[in-house]
């Protein structure tokens, strides 16, 4: 065997082949185009992230780390009337603990409440209501935020106070709940439950849609086994729609990470870190940039868009570990 | 083809009256049985008039070419029907003489007496083997003295048990076609059912599953009710005691002929369902 053609040698495997096809004009056309579609929200994204990066660069050296630990936002102007950016302190740490503070509330209250009413449209509801009651919602993740904001200020705000009361009445002993000072209003628990009715329609409408891709096999055999409704939804629906509803949810955080209006109307912004979701006091880092923004100085924009650039970062940290938990936990049950 | 012997009480009890009895013609009691059941999407009729006894300890094979009505017709007899939108239906099922359209009824509890095996294998995905074999337990609420036992003899009943027995937590998608379907066969058997509906389930599979799956019917047959659609006409002569034909001539379907599959296949007494056998059409 030795020295002959290898080919025919039993113990040898052959080259693997190269597996090529050549594309016809109209195919390479179209990947053109969707390639081109497809790149560009990632070079808009990227293009903003450069401007900003840019833009707040001069601040985020001066400042160092102390931009992210540090509360402290103080513009300090030289004898000339120009800002001293050295003597200045831009400090933007109790906006970003209220930014997740307010979010984390607001995604909290919105989850548990999507997903019922999700699971209401997709099993229980009647034809007719599950038809008006999508268009509202759909309606609803329409609706303007300044609107959300004002009948938070308007008709949410006192009574969310009594609610609070009571909520530090009982439970005051948690330290979440805990209050020195008994100002109730514009707290960061308003703002919460305010992004939370805000990012409802969006959870609710993600997980709808995925609840009603459920595998109709499956459905059945739950049901051809003596299932209820309901122990059929904790086998098969809910297994199946997990994955779903915590994208939904990550959309929903983004929101509510990023709202700007609805914040600054119903929340006071103090500088100073406060995990007191109940007392007046918090922030959140787009309200801050909207607050300040129309009196801004040169430098103090560029300060601003430093926070914008935090902002931005902060929000796809936590979407890129949302991922990384659908991926782990959500692989099983589709 | 001979007519298994029958040991158990209850089957003598269904064979004598087996053999005064014509469809339709009262209650039987025992088993179960189909009084003029007709059936509609919309307003379409699709089945009409269908009167069938099936007795306890036998295979009845429904056979028939496609859209003739025969899994609606299966469907009706555990209440699946009802969850096609726009679905109606006319007429009796009997359940040891219980009908089971009865105001009332609490259909989870039919479920669990009249079990389905459908066409594509369908294990829940997100479950091990076991928990797939026992998860008719759960769904029903349901409490069982041991559930190793019980997993056991369900597997083995359904044939799994040898093949599967090393690796009961690893997830029912890791079987093959035949294995789940087998795998499916074991879950319907966990909550005891009396009569197993199956929905042409081996169409899906290849031959030597589909063997394992008709020797796992005759194995069950002794014990309860089984009715089996398919469209492969060895398999019903192979499997089943009684075989029904159904034909649909563009309108609703109907039973054309039912009798002792020996009968059926060789002496059928209308001209359509010679014709059918024969394979001069379907």
């Amino acid at each position: 065997m030795s020295g002959t053609n290898s080919a025919i040698s039993p113990t040898s495997t052959p080259e693997k082949r190269e597996i090529t096809t050549k594309p016809r004009f109209s195919d390479k056309v179209f990947r053109g185009v969707a390639t081109v579609g497809g790149l560009s929200s990632l070079v808009i994204l990227g293009l903003i992230l450069i401007f900003l990066g840019y833009q707040g660069f001069q601040v985020l050296r001066s400042e160092g780390f102390g931009f992210i630990t540090g509360s402290n936002w103080q513009v300090m102007q030289d004898n000339a009337g120009n800002t001293d950016l050295a003597a200045s302190s831009f400090g933007i740490a109790a906006m970003l603990v209220g930014t997740l503070l307010c979010a984390a509330l607001a995604v909290s209250i919105a989850v548990p409440i999507s997903v019922l009413c999700a699971l209401y449209l997709t099993f229980y509801a009647p034809q007719f209501l599950k038809k008006i009651m999508v268009a509202i919602i759909d309606l609803m993740a329409a609706f303007p935020s300044i609107l959300f904001g004002m009948w938070g200020f308007f008709v949410l705000m006192p009574h969310v106070e009594y609610w609070a009361k009571l909520i530090h009445k009982y439970f005051g002993w948690i330290p979440l709940f805990k209050m020195e000072v008994p100002v109730f209003t514009r707290s960061p628990f308003v703002a919460g439950v305010v992004l939370a009715i805000m990012i409802i329609p969006i959870i609710t409408s993600v997980s709808r849609e995925i609840f009603s891709q459920t595998p109709l096999d499956r459905v059945q055999a739950a049901y051809a086994l003596g299932a209820t409704r309901w122990s059929m939804i904790r086998a098969v629906v809910i297994p199946y729609g997990k994955s779903g509803v915590v994208g939904g949810a990550m959309l929903g955080l983004g929101r509510a990470m990023g709202e700007t209006v609805a914040v600054y109307t119903v929340l006071n912004l103090v500088y100073q870190i406060n995990w007191h979701v109940l007392i007046g006091a918090g922030g959140n880092v787009a309200s801050m940039i909207l607050l300040k923004f129309g009196e801004a100085g040169p430098t103090e924009t560029r300060a601003l868009m430093a926070a914008g650039l935090v902002l931005f970062l902060l929000t796809l940290l936590v979407n890129s570990i949302a991922n990384t938990i659908v991926s782990r936990t959500g692989g099983k049950g589709r | 083809m001979e007519t298994k012997p029958i040991t158990s009480s209850l089957s003598d009890v269904a064979n004598a009256t087996k053999a005064r009895k014509q469809p339709g013609s009262g209650a039987l009691g025992v088993g179960l049985e189909a009084r003029g059941i007709h059936a509609w999407f919309g307003d379409k009729l699709v089945l009409r008039d269908i009167s069938l006894d099936f007795w306890y300890g036998t295979v009845t094979a429904l056979i028939g070419p496609s859209g003739c009505g025969k899994s609606t017709f299966i469907r009706t007899l555990n209440r699946m029907h009802e969850f096609i939108p726009g679905a109606a239906m006319a007429g009796e099922v009997l359940l040891n003489g219980q009908d089971i359209y009865e105001q009332g009824t609490d259909v989870t509890k039919i479920r669990l007496k009249v079990g389905m095996v459908f066409q594509k294998p369908n294990p829940f995905p997100s479950m091990t083997i076991a928990d797939n074999v026992l998860a008719g337990l759960k769904l029903a609420q349901l409490k069982t003295e041991n559930k190793d036992d019980l997993l056991e003899e369900c597997l083995e009943r359904a044939g799994l048990w040898n093949e599967v027995k090393d690796r009961l937590s690893a997830y029912g998608g890791s079987l093959s076609g035949g294995q789940q379907q087998r795998l499916c066969i074991a879950r319907s058997l966990a909550v005891r059912p009396e009569v197993l509906l199956m929905d042409e389930p081996c169409s899906a599979l290849d031959p030597g599953s589909t063997l394992r799956i008709e020797e796992t019917i005759q194995h069950l047959s002794s014990s309860m009710t089984i009715i089996i659609v398919t469209h492969n006409m060895q398999q019903a002569a192979r499997v089943s005691d009684y075989t029904g034909f159904f034909l649909s001539d563009g309108g609703p379907g109907e039973l054309v002929e039912v009798g002792p599959t020996s009968e059926i296949f060789s002496w059928p007494k209308d001209i359509r369902t010679e014709n059918y056998v024969t394979g001069r059409f379907g």
